[in-house]
């Protein structure tokens, strides 16, 4: 038994979102250093201000400030902070709700320690030192024992408002891939070609994923396919993507390998590209030290007969 | 179209600390055949399938059709998915019966947390604009609402790690860690290692029948009397979080409240969210809850929650339990509850 192959894989994003108009109101205003939240109709001051009530559904549109001070609600202490949170250091997290809001914000406290900290103490917006128009633009909360923050007394209206907002997303990962795919990865490596017959229906799958998928079964009989193939079907790639250092055009093709019931995919080269055609045969070609086939090669044997690879189109 | 529909058998996987020798596929695969063995039936039996996972935890787009080739979904078959606990793809195929399209469903969901770290893998499900990026994890959101239930009065740290002690010691064999688990230190505080759920890979699969079907396929079936979901606004600090008047609503519109229930099933993944449940629910002391050791015992993610009506509905099969309730979870703290009442023929 061989052992299990992994690999770090980051999946990462910068995600643009656009804003309602009481989601840009309130970001921008924390640029500005001001808090606003949104009145319902019943009279409530939401912060941070959402764009529809959350009990009526109703739109909401009635912009209010609200003071830069307030008192915990309910907090936690974080003694270990994760990637992306807002202080590097040890702090509580804690709900907020404003002078004049009748909800909570979550942000962090900065604070010496979980003893420093209690439900109904009081505190005050400490901004961060370059605002862009995001919720970071409250670095974080201090404690703070004065009387209710002034208000700025502005109408809520700002200069070049903010439309949109960049949160960049990134989540870690070790990939494994699975039983049947490390048996392949492997077999490639030793370049060879190995796929797995299901029990059921005798179908051999290349690259198999461990199930076949018309019997719901294991596939585990492991059994050697190609070298050779045919192509089944391809399409003319123009665009070259980001970090592939193939020369466009190039030719992707499914290849239905000798012996095998499902085509794969894999480049075509040995070829001008506009020569390749269905039924071409082909063999994988394998650079010094390569774990798989780098491209697929014509063999120079008469191409293959329609019927033959018409199933696994 | 009234029908009653019951679930007539359930499976689930062990739940593992990582599985990295399976694929997501490999590992669900012997939990549907389980499941199917237990009521005879073949995938071409089967009148609609429905799934629930979630391509964040492992970080692999559509690895949701994959799994399917477990099910041996060629020809195609009347299948769905939902990208939540399996819990709402049970309600799905419950709603499929209920109009008549289709006499049995296979319900299944999985979850590889593994691969990932599942405390930051939450945080992408919370407000893109006000909440995600700040990063508050799965952990740090249930402090809060932990410390607001101690503020309030309505629990303390021991009376927190009883919930874990007691959770941990049932003797169910799928249970994750067994046995005495010390409370340990703080995660984030008030919330200790025993107040949080173990990160485990696993599956969970039940069948679905209607009718007379069901008396076909199961000795004893589990009819759902009820089942209904509700969801808290979205905002945290818009909630009160020691309370949740969403699971009382399912509860109530459930009919979980018209007579007493002998055993629930409560989706509960940290200790202090048992205390909001069991009031929400209003559930006495004679009530045996989460006899299968519950979320704090075993929390595949994405699967736990539909563990939740198998283990119920196994407790009925079995003869252990007349009328039992069931409750799954979804979002931070408690955002979005689904409950189904189960019951067994007189006997």
């Amino acid at each position: 038994m061989s052992a299990v192959l992994k690999a770090p894989v980051t999946v990462e994003f910068p995600f643009t979102r656009s804003l309602g108009p009481v989601q840009s109101a309130f970001l921008t205003g924390l640029r500005e250093r001001v808090v606003l939240g949104v009145r319902t109709g019943d009279g409530r001051t939401l912060v941070p201000p959402v764009e529809y009530d959350p009990v009526t559904a109703e739109e909401i549109r009635d912009v209010v400030e609200v003071a830069p001070t307030g008192t915990v609600t309910t907090w936690a202490w974080n003694h270990a902070p994760r990637r992306g949170q807002p202080l590097a250091g040890p702090f509580a997290w804690v709900l907020v709700r404003l002078d004049g809001a009748d909800t909570a914000l979550l942000h962090a406290l900065d604070a010496p320690g979980p003893d420093a900290v209690h439900t109904g103490m009081r505190v005050r917006v400490r901004w961060a030192e370059e605002r862009t128009g995001a919720i970071t633009d409250i670095a974080c909360f201090e404690p703070y024992d004065g009387e209710a923050g002034q208000l700025t007394g502005g109408t809520g209206e700002f200069e070049n408002p903010v439309g949109g907002i960049v949160a960049p997303a990134r989540l870690d990962y070790t990939y494994s891939p699975g039983r049947a795919q490390t048996a392949y990865i492997n077999a490639l490596a030793d370049r060879r070609t190995v796929g797995e017959r299901c029990p059921s229906c005798r179908k051999v799958y290349v690259p198999p994923r461990g199930a076949c998928p018309t019997c719901g079964v294991a596939t585990e009989e492991r059994v050697e396919v190609g070298p050779g193939g045919t192509v089944t079907t391809f399409c003319i790639v123009n665009i070259k993507a980001k970090n592939l250092d193939i020369e466009v055009p190039y030719v992707y093709a499914h290849i239905a390998l000798d012996g095998a019931d499902l085509a794969l995919h894999g480049r075509i080269g040995g070829i001008p590209y506009d020569q390749v055609r269905m039924g071409l045969r082909v063999e994988p070609v394998w650079t010094e030290g390569g774990r798989y086939p780098d491209h697929y090669r014509p063999t120079g044997e008469p191409d293959g007969d329609y019927d033959m690879y018409k199933e696994l189109l | 179209m009234t029908r009653d529909i019951a679930v007539v058998a359930f499976a689930q996987s062990d739940t593992l600390r990582s599985t990295e020798e399976v694929s997501e596929v490999e590992m669900l695969m012997p939990v549907l055949h389980d499941v199917l063995a237990r009521t005879g039936l073949k995938t071409a039996d089967i009148g609609f399938t429905c799934s629930g996972s979630s391509d964040y935890l492992a970080g692999r787009a559509f690895s949701f059709t994959l799994a399917l080739d477990g099910v041996g979904a060629w020809p195609p078959i009347s299948e769905s998915h939902v990208e939540m606990d399996g819990a709402w793809a049970l309600y799905e195929a419950w709603v499929k019966l209920r109009t008549g399209d289709a006499d049995t469903a296979l319900v299944y969901a999985y979850g590889k947390s593994s691969p990932g770290s599942v405390r930051d893998v939450l945080t992408r499900q919370l407000d893109p604009y006000y909440v995600a990026p700040l990063w508050p994890d799965s952990v740090a959101l249930a402090a809060l609402q932990a410390q607001a239930l101690i503020d309030a009065g309505e629990t303390d740290e021991p009376a927190l790690a009883a919930i874990g002690a007691r959770s941990r010691a049932t003797d169910n064999p799928r249970a994750q860690p067994r046995g005495p688990v010390p409370r340990g230190d703080y995660v984030v505080r008030p919330l200790r290692t025993g107040d949080c759920p173990p990160i485990g890979d696993g599956a969970v699969a039940v069948v679905l029948a209607a009718g007379e079907r069901a008396r076909d396929l199961c000795g004893r079936p589990a009819w759902i009397r009820g089942l209904d979901h509700r969801i808290e606004a979205h905002s945290l600090g818009v909630r009160d979080l020691t309370d949740s008047p969403s699971t009382r609503l399912a509860a109530e519109r459930a009919g979980a409240f018209e007579r007493p229930v002998d055993t629930a099933e409560l989706h509960a993944p940290f200790s202090a969210q048992e205390v909001v449940l069991r009031r929400a629910l209003k559930l006495g002391g004679d009530v045996r809850v989460n006899p299968s050791g519950g979320a704090l015992a075993a929390n595949p993610m994405m699967a736990a929650g539909l563990a939740r009506i198998g283990e119920a509905a196994a407790r009925i099969h079995r003869g252990e339990s007349d009328r039992a309730l069931a409750h799954a979870t979804s979002g931070p703290c408690l955002q979005q509850n689904l409950v189904a009442v189960l019951e067994g023929d007189p006997r």
